[in-house]
């Protein structure tokens, strides 16, 4: 059981960095679609920086900067040119996933060096890594994940306790009265989508560089929708969006664990399971009108100063 | 959005056409055209089939063109890509996933390709005059892989990632188990259905999930190498498939594999001097073996013990001399049914015939 936990964790990480990136995103009051492009192109660019340089630091950075890249084009669309955020989002997933095909077709079957399969080896974290059950599951994983609870963290801690992350906030909720009080509308917008981006280029370099640790060409299949259900699911909360990121992994490897158990369920109605959850608490949170886990009431609305 | 992508694409395919016009530099015995379901380096089936079809082809002095990323389900991608290399000047077209075969089948009735050689891996296709499907008994190296498997293994569990519930891959888990059963007769096989011919993620998961059931030897049906790469993480042994491609270090035992220049070479020169006629046999037109040199089995890793390597190789010379039937004797289905009666030995078609797990094997289908 342990075991399976600890899989779930390991299945959810990939949709925690891009649950927390996209999540970012909308807090500032833009909704990007395009998850599922940024996190491929994170996943083709760190392997390739990872199978030239064999250096783990500068796969990542690169990853996060392919990831960013993505966002910039969006960003420069939406914030800066006005553009339709739905339509740009979908442009960029369409974008992200021919660009990983391109850069990715030369290093098709090609494996990442032993040096960044070393480094991201599971690593047991003393004292935490024996506690029982919680040991074995959250801290005998690799660096990436320790990475990823480190994100959720930050992420909570900047966007709750900061005054920035207020300012975030406040972005979201109403960006003509953040502009009023001195906001900087632009900068903030770009800081965030690009943070964003950067977030889901990590978590498609996990898939590519960790978990796998091969090329290949769909090796994001879908992940960046269900991280883009996920934010709704866990009402845009970075914390509750690092266990739901691990109940959706687990849910998406539960049907092959029931079948090497012995049990006949199929794979697809336990696929079907994340969607269904999304849409009950979508209705139960509209329902309960609460507060906390309503979008930002500007979401998807760009901002044109001159309408105030 | 949708329209304007049709539009687009309709743009760049009639730009693709125009621009293979122009070159006319062929070889003189004419062209092969390949359509492939991967990529040709993916470690796996294509690969396998491409190297095979490079020989072949360079044997009989023709000019091999392929298409990698074909989707099996995208009848108009196959259709485009078979067209495609005939006004190219391919004579000669390969179809290399079971899913192409109806709309090759389509080509080579419909009387305008008439002059065009079909030849489909897999399927269910075939005419008595230009298409002929191919496919080969690798039950006998399943089985082959399913005694080394058995030898290996110390808890009696084995694993096996598969990809659909077909008749394809059942009669792999059922010919494995055969072999496992011929070592180990109280083996037991775990099978997880991924429902997809690759993902690779899936493929991993699949196989990370057999190992914590306590599976010690892991093999697969299914494109990439994610279970021998799974499997040598987790410190358990593994075959390979479809190619010879260790990727788990000392934890590979050994892989089946497919020799297609074995089918590709002979077909090709009986095309080429005008002696080529499918048989319309059912449900292959053409069926190798082991005895064919169609049907390979990779040498044995360092971990198969040496006196199981020679029972091993006892059965493969039996096999080669077309002396052993894999589906032969009493075996009974899962569910107590019987597939084969005592003395009895099943022909090709009765082989195609199954469509469930035998006794020994664990999935969910039974």
């Amino acid at each position: 059981m342990t075991e399976f936990l600890a899989a779930c964790v390991v299945a959810g990480t990939p949709l925690a960095f891009a649950t927390v990136g996209e999540l970012i995103t909308e807090k500032s009051g833009n909704m990007n679609l395009g998850v599922e492009g940024m996190m491929l192109m994170g996943a083709v660019m760190g392997f390739l920086a990872g199978l030239s340089t064999s250096s783990p630091v500068i796969a990542v950075c690169a990853a996060a900067a392919a990831g960013a890249g993505g966002a910039l084009f969006y960003g420069i669309l939406t914030v800066s040119l006005k553009a339709n955020q739905v339509v740009c989002g979908l442009t960029l997933t369409i974008f992200g996933t021919g660009f990983a095909k391109f850069v990715g077709e030369p290093l098709m079957g090609s494996s990442a060096p032993s040096e960044i399969t070393g480094f991201f080896g599971k690593i047991a974290i003393p004292l935490l890594g024996d506690i029982p059950v919680i040991g074995p599951v959250f801290f005998r994983q690799d660096m990436f994940v320790y990475l990823s609870y480190i994100i959720c963290v930050l992420a909570a801690v900047y966007m709750y306790k900061t005054r920035i992350g207020l300012n975030l906030k406040a972005l979201g909720e109403n960006t003509a009265a953040a502009d009023a009080s001195g906001v900087n509308v632009t900068l903030y917008k770009y800081a965030h989508i690009l943070i964003g981006g950067a977030l889901c280029g990590l978590g498609g370099a996990y898939l590519s560089l960790v978990r796998m640790p091969i090329w290949q060409e769909d090796i994001v299949n879908g992940r960046g929708w269900i991280a883009v259900a996920l934010v709704i699911f866990v009402g845009w909360n970075p914390i509750k969006g690092f266990f739901g990121a691990a109940l959706f992994g687990g849910l998406s490897i539960l049907g092959l664990r029931l079948q090497a158990m012995g049990f006949n369920v199929s794979q697809y109605l336990v696929d079907m399971i994340p969607y269904i959850a999304t849409i009950l608490i979508v209705i139960f949170s509209t329902y309960k009108k609460k507060k906390e886990s309503q979008p930002p009431a500007d979401l998807s609305n760009n901002y044109f100063r001159e309408e105030r | 959005m949708k329209k304007v992508l049709v539009v687009m694409l309709a743009v760049i395919m009639a730009f693709a056409f125009t621009a293979c016009g122009g070159d006319e530099e062929s070889s003189d015995a004419g062209k092969v055209g390949a359509i492939y379901i991967g990529n040709i380096n993916d470690g796996g089936f294509t690969q396998g089939m491409h190297e095979a079809l490079e020989k072949s082809s360079e044997e009989n002095g023709l000019e091999l063109l392929y298409k990698e990323n074909v989707s099996d389900s995208d009848a108009q991608a196959i259709r485009d890509a078979a067209t495609n290399f005939i006004d190219e000047g391919c004579t000669i077209i390969v179809g290399c996933s079971y899913g192409f075969g109806e709309t090759l089948d389509e080509l080579a009735n419909s009387g305008d390709y008439d002059d065009i050689t079909f030849l489909h891996f897999s399927g269910l296709f075939q005419n008595e005059t230009n298409m002929e499907n191919f496919f080969g008994s690798m039950d006998e190296a399943r089985y082959l892989s399913g005694m080394a498997a058995a030898a290996t293994s110390e808890s009696g569990v084995l694993g096996y990632v598969a990809a659909y519930p077909l008749p394809e891959v059942q009669i792999g888990i059922n010919s494995f188990t055969l072999g496992a059963q011929a070592v180990d007769p109280d083996v037991e096989v775990r099978v997880i259905y991924i429902n997809t011919w690759g993902d690779a993620e899936l493929e991993r998961t699949a196989a990370e999930q057999l190992i914590s059931a306590g599976c010690d030897v892991l093999t697969y049906h299914a494109d990439s190498t994610a279970t021998q790469l799974a499997a040598a993480d987790a410190g358990v042994y593994t075959t390979g498939w479809n190619y010879r491609n260790n990727a788990a270090g000392d934890y590979y035992i050994t892989a089946p594999y497919w020799d297609m220049s074995a089918y590709f070479t002979p077909t090709f020169e009986a095309i080429l001097d005008g002696s080529f006629k499918p048989t319309g046999n059912q449900p292959f037109s053409s069926y190798g073996s082991m005895e064919s040199g169609m049907i390979c089995i990779d040498d044995f890793g360092p971990a198969v013990p040496e006196d199981a390597v020679e029972q091993i190789n006892a059965v493969k010379e039996q096999m080669e001399n077309g002396e052993f039937s894999v589906f032969s004797g009493e075996i009974m289905y899962a569910d107590g049914t019987v597939l084969c009666e005592e003395g009895q030995t099943l022909t090709v078609e009765e082989i195609w015939n199954i469509n469930k797990e035998i006794e020994g094997v664990i999935s969910t289908s039974n």
